[in-house]
Parts: C-alpha cells; structure tokens; sequence
C-alpha cells in the first residue's frame, strides 16, 4: 500500500478542475440551447412541438453513459479530429439542453395565462412577450429544479470516467490502483463531490420551501 | 469521407443483446425492491421521535443524493470484501442500486407521508373506522397515490443508472455492450443500438406505470 501524500492530492486537485470545469461547460452551452429547446417546446407550431418532445424524451429515457459513448464515437466518424474534452463537453451539453429544455418548458407553462393575454393586449410582440414578460418570471419559478439539475448534472461528470477522460472520479480510480486504498481515495473523491454538491442542494431546496409557503 | 455502418456485425450478436436486456431488467427490479425497503425503513426511522434513529437517516440521504453513483458503486465493491463479505459483482450492483434508490426513496415516501391531513385521519375515527381502517383506507391509499408519479420516474432513472454497474462489469446491458464492441470495433454501432434499447424499455416501464396508475389510483380527490 502507498500513502496518499502531497503529489496524489494535486492530482486529485488537478482532476476536480476536470470535473468543474466540463460541468460549467455543459451547464452554459445547456442552458443556451435548453432555452431554444423550451421555446420551441412551448410555441404554437405542432411540427416543433412534436420534434422537441422527441429530443427530450430520448435523453430522458436513455442512460446518460450510452449517450456519452454515442456522442464520443459518433464525432469520430463525422470525420473531424476532435480530442476526448470536446466530444465529452459536446455529450454533456447536449444532454443538458434536454433537461433543462424540460424544466424550462414546465416553468414557462407555469407563468399564468393573464401575463401572456396582458403583454399581448398591450401589443408586445412575441420576441419581447417572451424575453421581458414570461421568461423573467419562468426562471424564478424553474430556480430550485435548475439547480437540481445542475446537482445531478455535476455527479453526471463523473461518467466522463469510464470513456477514459481524466477527470476527478478517474484520477480516483488511477490513485486507487497506484496506493491500493481504494477506500481512502474513493472516501476523499467521495467528499470533495460532497462539499460542491451539498452546499447547492441546500440551497435548491430551501427557494423550493420558501417559494412553496409564499404560494401558499 | 465515408465510413460504412456496418449493424450487421452487430446484429449478429442479438441473442447475447436479449439475454442482456433480461438482465438489465434484473438489476433494475431487485434494485427498485431494494430501494423500496431501504425507503420504507427509512421513513419509519426519519420519522420516529428519538434523535438517535433520525439522525443517520438524514446523514444517509444526504450524503447519497450529493456523491456520484459511480463513486458510491466503487466504495461499496471495494469496502463489501474488506468487511469479509464476498458477492459477485451483479449482486453488489444491485446493494449499490438499492442503497442509491432508496435515499431518493426515502425523500419522495416522507413527503407523500406528511401530505396526509391530520384532520382526514381524525374524521375517520369519528366514523368509527378500526386503526387499521383508517391506515389502509385513509392514510395508505392517498399516501401512494401522492408518491407514485415521483416514485415511478425515481424507478426509470434506477433502471438507466443500471448501465453504471458495467464499470464493475455486473451481468448488463452496457457490459455486453462494450463486449461485442471490444470483439467486432464496431463501436457506434454497437451503442447506438444499445440506447435503442434502452429506450425501448424505459418507455415500456412508462406505458406499465401510467396503467397502473389508471388502474389503481382512478377516483377523483374532491
């Protein structure tokens, strides 16, 4: 057994920037096209409609692994050379988009009827309906599940693991086969996941609270 | 540049596919039964009124919900033998899968729980209603009608996360995945069909539950 020093930390260090680093990725480039993904989702056309139903009811009902190694070999044979972090990053906004997509579509539904009769009796056309009246007030009540889907969306890196990216989870899995403590190591990745995730499933939880008394 | 799809070689493979699936079901079923009595145990506990047994089940689910599964599947393959318990990997898998499920268990049943008004269990003994009654007709029944939309997606997130146990190759769909990719290089090939699959049977899963639904919880609330 080797001791878990100084150098393993840093690598381990090395490795969260990994994990930080491809979720902030998935969750900007996510939250761009999810809300292209919830417009189109909501808009009057059924052909849109329909067409971004199907493309969040295949993330929904596919495990988030098939669609990393669907997305990583189905770069390679676009013909580009691209290394492991694009294609990773490409899956994980890709699979972000979905479900924040989804979120974003129930908290536009949610905003009550009367804003959208209100912006159109006062003539706003759709573009401003949307951007000053109904999303304003959408991304408030979407916060606590956004931020819940970025919990699971930061635990969801660590599948970049298992198709080789060297993120926090992997350099895991390399120091555990260096020192043979597996416990030790996968206990300290374990907890270093732990203090980024808890801190905002807390706060998700307690806007959930707060906003369901002030509905009350 | 052109790059032949060759599902052939893939297609070829399709019995050992089937078998997969089966036991990928498996892993998902004995996982959701787990997780379904680590959920209820856990209420229970959460629930009580000593500090000693509520403790640790909130430590419990709040350390499950914010680690990766996948760091949760390796602790537990590598800390089963340490304790001197040997188990082939599928069966660890489905401990990993069970102790998972149920932490999110746990959340969904407390709440359907603490939706049951007071008040409907006081006018049930009022009506003279047996203790038992009044838990099987007032409590139970409204109380599962409450948690299962969120239990039977809980469910179908377990049955996709089942792909996860490949990474201590439990007998799976993902593991026979990267077995016939490793054999025929057919690499996307092999995982686009494999997502099909997985598709299929999680929108079998939602069919089943939705006429469960239908079935059982058909009355009307007011």
């Amino acid at each position: 057994m080797g001791p878990i020093g100084e150098d393993e930390l840093f690598f381990l260090m090395q490795g969260l920037k990994w994990t930080v680093l491809l979720a902030i990725v998935g969750f900007i480039g996510g939250g761009i096209f999810g809300i292209l993904i919830a417009l189109l989702r909501t808009s009057k056309k059924k052909v849109t409609r329909t067409i971004t139903a199907g493309y969040i009811g295949i993330f929904q009902g596919t495990p988030l692994l098939m669609q990393l190694f669907v997305v990583y070999y189905g770069v390679a044979l676009l013909g580009v050379e691209v290394n492991a972090w694009i294609a990773v990053a490409i899956a994980f906004t890709l699979h972000a988009s979905a479900f924040l997509g989804e979120i974003w579509r129930g908290s536009i539904e949610a905003v009550p009827k009367g804003q959208t009769e209100a912006a159109n009796a006062l003539g706003l056309h759709y573009g401003s309906r949307m951007k000053d009246v109904i999303l304003p007030q959408a991304l408030k009540i979407s916060l606590p599940a956004t931020i819940g889907f970025l919990v699971q969306l930061i635990k969801g890196t660590s599948l970049a693991a298992l198709v080789g990216f060297i993120e926090l989870t992997r350099v895991g899995q390399i120091i555990s086969n260096q020192t043979y403590r597996p416990l030790l190591v996968f206990g300290i990745v374990g907890a270093i996941y732990f203090i980024i995730c808890w801190p905002l499933s807390h706060v998700g939880s307690g806007l959930e609270k707060r906003m369901a008394k002030a509905a009350r | 540049m052109s790059y032949r799809f060759d599902f052939g070689a893939v297609l070829d493979r399709a019995p050992e596919l089937l078998w997969a699936s089966l036991g990928t079901l498996g892993l998902a079923l004995a996982g959701m039964l787990l997780a379904l009595v680590i959920g209820i145990l856990g209420v229970v506990a959460r629930t009580s009124k000593s500090e000693i047994a509520r403790t640790p089940v909130i430590v419990f689910v709040e350390v499950v919900r914010n680690t990766p599964f996948l760091v949760q599947i390796f602790f537990i393959y590598f800390a089963l033998p340490l304790m001197g318990i040997r188990l082939n990997p599928t069966v660890t898998a489905i401990m990993a899968l069970g102790i998972n499920g149920g932490a999110y268990a746990i959340e969904i049943i407390r709440g359907g729980v603490e939706s049951v008004s007071r008040g409907q269990i006081e006018a049930g003994f009022a009506l003279g209603l047996h203790k038992a009654d009044v838990f099987r007709l007032i409590v139970l029944k409204p109380a599962l009608r409450a948690i299962y939309p969120s239990l039977t997606s809980q469910f179908i997130m377990l049955t996709l996360t089942t792909s996860v146990c490949t990474s201590i190759a439990a007998y799976e769909l993902t593991s026979a995945a990267q077995r016939i990719e490793s054999d025929t290089f057919r690499s996307f090939e092999v995982y686009f069909m494999v997502t099909a699959i997985y598709l299929v049977i999680s929108t079998m899963m939602m069919g089943l539950f939705a006429l469960i639904s239908r079935h059982y919880f058909n009355y009307p609330t007011r």
